[in-house]
């Protein structure tokens, strides 16, 4: 998977930067909660930081106003930020909150689905999000010039796949003619499914238009077990998410050979901005991976690990690195 | 009111020429096929046509006045999307009405080099609002879209009515509780996937252990999908139909096995404007889609001839009540009772 050309670059030269994407909360969290989580994500390692409600219409703590008063604050910090629309869209009003995100001018969107596409091409700066479906180069290209300027790549693609779509030798081109950046989610729960059913509401019994919000009392989604107790699904609302936190952090030369700019780490309720710290040290001062995810359990961070997508295998194995 | 009324084009399943007989003969408007690879959404072992069977699938039911919709819907692959176009040009050449497609890779090359061919958007591409169909017609010119076994009757009709093509619904059939196209659960345990692959928990990857105390164990990748006690009704373990632990309570906590079957509301899918209902079932035998076919072809006559006093027939109902998955119906999203 490595190429000769890259490995003789990362010799003569300082490592290339992997930039660190702070994806959007999945969960349901509080607005008091979310408000002290971007704090500290302000004085993180993190360049970029994807803002919004993409799981679920019904969770308003904060709204589109609230979203971008949040990421001017955060620009002020020096980050970059994208606002990110729904994944399942359903509804006019659904609709109308995308045309919302088209009409401003201050951020980047995500789309999230091909209503976001539609939406949004040619008026803001694009971010092709990772549920939608581009598994080859031919389809990044048609979806480039909608106005592009990175893509994050379908969860279940493996590297090598990856940099076959959009290559590090002769990158596709985005908006502007510039190199559409690559992003793969790196660590987090990998959200694998989505519903209109809300499998929360469900479980606890109620109807989903009045579900009292009862997944606001899980922080990191709702545990589904398989029947022999093992950890498998995590319910997340309309969501269905693994268990297992996809983390990537001891795959860094494989990700920069693969042409990867950005790693996507997705938020959970602890320990996440330690996540962020360790991952910065680790891909730009050649730390080893192994001793800092030792130590999160004991700060909170859910597990087990997984890393098979990368490898064409399982997305829930897990191979030492 | 009837002249409001549109009748719907009956689409139905063919996983084998026998199966396209079957459809055909029994009154399908048009069936829908897919090659032997992995270019369609039910690539299993035994099932599919090769060239010379879509030819002749295609002979039979253009002599009967039938349309014939090859599905070519699942995302071309990274390391060689060839199989992909090569199957678009095979439609063209062995005279498929239309291609039901899903990648944009897929569609922009039906575009360029088949401007004249016919192409309806796979419920694989997921499409749930007017303005995501809206995206590929612009783009790709798509002139019908399937839409998602997830939205109510209330949002087809709002589709139906901001859409400038026609729109199909599933009808009966297995039903995916997940939004098509976007579902990854089956790839996460074994590796493949309906985009990746064209399967959802593949059999390959299914192991049964029965325990000593006559108790089953359906495993799927090692995952324990299902337990079954010693004289419980086994059901295939599809990921997402199987019992799991949430809060120490043991349940099917995603689906329960159970198909959608939307017949008692052929009027209203009638009034909407729906222009063809499509009928699931590939990977099942001929004679289920003969059954099928033919309860709801006179189900749709008797709908059209008398929509107001329409009602299911005893035996239309019986037929499609055996072929239900764990002999269960529901309207599904339709109706969401647990909205």
């Amino acid at each position: 998977m490595t190429t000769p050309g890259i490995e003789s670059a990362e010799s003569q030269q300082p490592l290339a930067p992997l930039d660190l994407t702070v994806g959007p909360v999945l969960y349901h969290w509080p607005r008091a909660t979310l408000l002290d989580f971007y704090a500290g994500v302000a004085d993180s390692p993190a360049r970029t930081v994807v803002l919004g409600e993409v799981v679920c219409a019904r969770r308003r703590e904060l709204r589109l106003p609230d979203w971008l008063a949040l990421g001017r604050e955060l620009q002020r910090a020096g980050k970059q930020v994208v606002l990110a629309t729904q994944a399942l869209v359903e509804t006019e009003a659904d609709l109308r909150l995308i045309e919302h995100q088209a009409e401003q001018s201050e951020f980047a969107v995500e789309a999230g689905d091909a209503s976001a596409l539609q939406l949004l091409a040619g008026r803001v700066p694009l971010v092709l999000g990772p549920h939608l479906n581009i598994y080859s180069q031919q389809a990044l290209l048609e979806h480039a010039d909608l106005g592009a300027t990175r893509w994050v790549a379908p969860v279940e693609l493996a590297l090598d796949a990856v940099a076959r779509i959009n290559p590090p030798t002769a990158p596709v081109l985005g908006a502007g003619g510039q190199p559409l950046q690559t992003e793969v989610w790196a660590f987090g729960r990998v959200p694998l499914s989505f519903s209109v059913r809300c499998f929360t509401a469900r479980h606890h019994g109620v109807a989903k238009d009045s579900c009292g919000f009862v997944c606001l009392s899980d922080a990191d989604g709702l545990a589904m077990n398989s029947s022999d107790g093992a950890p498998f699904l995590v319910l997340n609302g309309t969501q269905t998410q693994s268990a297992a936190v996809q983390c990537l952090l001891g795959d860094a030369s494989a990700l920069r050979a693969a042409g990867v700019n950005s790693l996507r780490l997705s938020p959970c309720a602890r320990g996440f901005l330690q996540v962020l710290r360790d991952f910065d040290a680790v891909l730009h001062q050649q730390g080893a991976a192994d001793p800092v995810m030792v130590a999160w359990p004991a700060l909170g961070v859910p597990g087990p690990y997984g890393n098979g997508y990368a490898r064409h295998q399982p997305g829930m194995a897990w191979s030492e690195t | 009111m009837s002249h409001d009324l549109r009748i719907p084009q009956l689409v139905c399943p063919a996983g084998s020429l026998r199966a396209l007989h079957s459809a055909v003969d029994a009154g399908a408007d048009a069936v829908y096929l897919g090659l032997k690879d992995a270019t369609n959404a039910r690539n299993f072992a035994g099932l599919n046509f090769d060239d010379a069977q879509v030819r002749d699938g295609v002979a039979h039911a253009h002599g009967r006045g039938a349309e014939v919709l090859m599905a070519l819907n699942t995302f071309a692959d990274a390391h060689d999307p060839s199989p992909w176009f090569r199957a678009a040009d095979k439609a063209v050449a062995l005279g498929a009405d239309a291609l039901i497609v899903a990648d944009s890779a897929v569609m922009a090359w039906c575009r360029r080099q088949h401007p004249q061919l016919r192409l309806h958007l796979s419920v694989q591409a997921s499409a749930t609002s007017h303005a995501a169909i809206e995206f590929y017609r612009s783009r790709y010119g798509i002139q019908r879209a399937v839409l998602p076994r997830v939205l109510t009757l209330q949002q087809v009709a709002q589709v139906v009515r901001q859409s400038s093509i026609d729109i199909e619904v599933f009808g009966f059939g297995s039903l995916c509780v997940m939004v098509e196209g976007r579902c990854t659960l089956s790839s996460w345990v074994t590796g493949q996937s309906p985009n990746n692959a064209g399967v959802c928990s593949p059999a390959s990857a299914v192991r049964w252990n029965e325990q000593a105390d006559g108790s089953v164990d359906a495993r799927l990748g090692g995952v324990l999908i299902d337990r079954y006690g010693a004289s419980e009704a086994r059901g295939y373990p599809t990921l997402c139909k199987g019992r799991f632990e949430v809060n120490g309570r043991r349940e099917y906590a995603l689906e329960e096995p159970t198909s959608l079957d939307t017949m008692e509301l052929l009027p209203q899918l009638m009034a909407i404007g729906v222009a063809a209902i499509k009928i699931e079932g590939r990977q099942r035998s001929a004679a289920y889609v003969g059954q099928v076919t033919r309860a709801w072809r006179s189900a749709i006559d008797r709908a059209a001839a008398d929509p107001k006093g329409f009602a299911p027939a005893a035996a239309e109902t019986a037929v499609l009540a055996s072929h239900a998955e764990g002999q269960r119906h529901t309207l599904g999203a339709y109706e969401r009772p647990w909205r």
